[in-house]
């Protein structure tokens, strides 16, 4: 009971992680179902090459800025690659 | 060199008529020629916040429409002799001005003033479109709550894809007792999620409401948001000021324990 209690998110960073979320497809304008597209696309054209954990996958388009000044939205992507030889 | 600053926040009711108008008196308080224009057509509202409600001949429509001339419009504030207001009209709805003729007007307003502060509505729609075209820079309001930045987030983009020059942030309605809990975004989290500069913390205090009922701004008095505003005043002047400690959310127990760690 009491690691329940430890492990539970407070409303903070519940709020904090929707936000993240929300905002990625606000600003490029693109849905979450969308982005579920690009993600499984990449996947499929990288696993061509080389084997990769389609699970653990993350793709993020985010808007970073230097002295006030925006840059473009750029789209990350984290592939964890299990295995490089085919 | 005058100064057009839009005050905007996408959401309603996160503080931006009472932002615009603790910011226009606290400048004016430092002996700055200032005009707060009320940009929400059919929704009128500064004037109420600014106590001048009583005082009002001609609106913005009327000085768009050719009714009168802009001296005319301009109502004197009652406690700084630099401080004017240009009030919104009540009975007319946003199409009844274009971006255009803002951009016209306030041309006409920037030899006469060093700042001329835009209270937007709310809405990315005519409104908001005509309250931004003027401007040089923004301040943008928001709380710490998800609907609230999700539109913060929405309007700064507008405001870049606009070529806005320069985008503060101004946190407002900020409870420590809540982010301590950890029921509240913290304003760092905030800061993270919008990546713009902050330009001020403002907590949430009572003293904001009663200053409303009585249609006094309470920038400068010895309260909390009182203090948390003169201070966005002299950051928005160019003048460094440090975040204080309530703002950066050291609470009173914090510092009476710190007393006894340092003795």
């Amino acid at each position: 009971m009491f690691k329940n209690i430890l492990k539970r998110k407070s409303s903070r960073e519940i709020a904090k992680d929707r936000l993240k979320i929300l905002l990625i497809s606000d600003r490029v304008n693109c849905s979450p179902e969308m982005m579920e597209m690009i993600k499984n696309d990449i996947a499929k054209v990288i696993s061509k090459y080389m084997k990769i954990d389609t699970e653990s996958m993350e793709i993020q388009i985010t808007k970073t800025s230097i002295k006030g000044r925006t840059k473009n939205p750029t789209l990350y992507a984290n592939i964890p690659i299990l295995d490089l030889k085919q | 060199m005058s100064e057009v600053i839009v005050v905007t926040s996408g959401k309603g009711g996160v503080g931006k008529t009472t932002t615009s108008a603790n910011v226009g008196t606290g400048l004016a308080a430092m002996g700055k020629k200032v005009i707060l224009i009320d940009t929400d057509i059919g929704l009128r509202n500064l004037d109420v916040v600014m106590g001048l409600e009583s005082r009002i001949v001609y609106n913005l429509v009327d000085v768009v429409e050719g009714n009168c001339r802009i001296k005319q419009a301009l109502v004197r504030d009652k406690r700084y002799p630099t401080l004017f207001l240009l009030p919104s009209a009540q009975t007319r709805d946003k199409s009844a001005v274009n971006p255009a003729q803002m951009v016209k007007m306030i041309s006409h307003l920037k030899d006469q003033f060093d700042y001329i502060i835009l209270d937007c509505p709310a809405g990315i729609e005519q409104g908001f479109q005509n309250a931004i075209a003027g401007a040089d820079r923004a301040l943008v309001v928001t709380t710490p709550e998800v609907s609230s930045i999700r539109d913060a987030d929405r309007i700064i983009g507008l405001l870049e894809a606009n070529e806005i020059q320069k985008i503060d942030l101004v946190i407002n309605r900020i409870r420590y007792d809540m982010i301590k809990r950890g029921d509240m975004m913290s304003s760092d989290d905030v800061v993270d999620i919008l990546s713009i500069p902050l330009i001020g913390l403002v907590p949430d205090d009572e003293n904001v409401v009663i200053a409303t009922n009585q249609g006094e701004p309470l920038v400068g008095s010895n309260t909390l948001a009182g203090q948390a505003y003169q201070n966005i005043c002299y950051r928005v002047n160019g003048k460094e000021v440090p975040f204080l400690d309530f703002e950066r959310g050291i609470s009173f127990w914090t510092k009476i324990t710190g007393i006894f760690h340092r003795s």
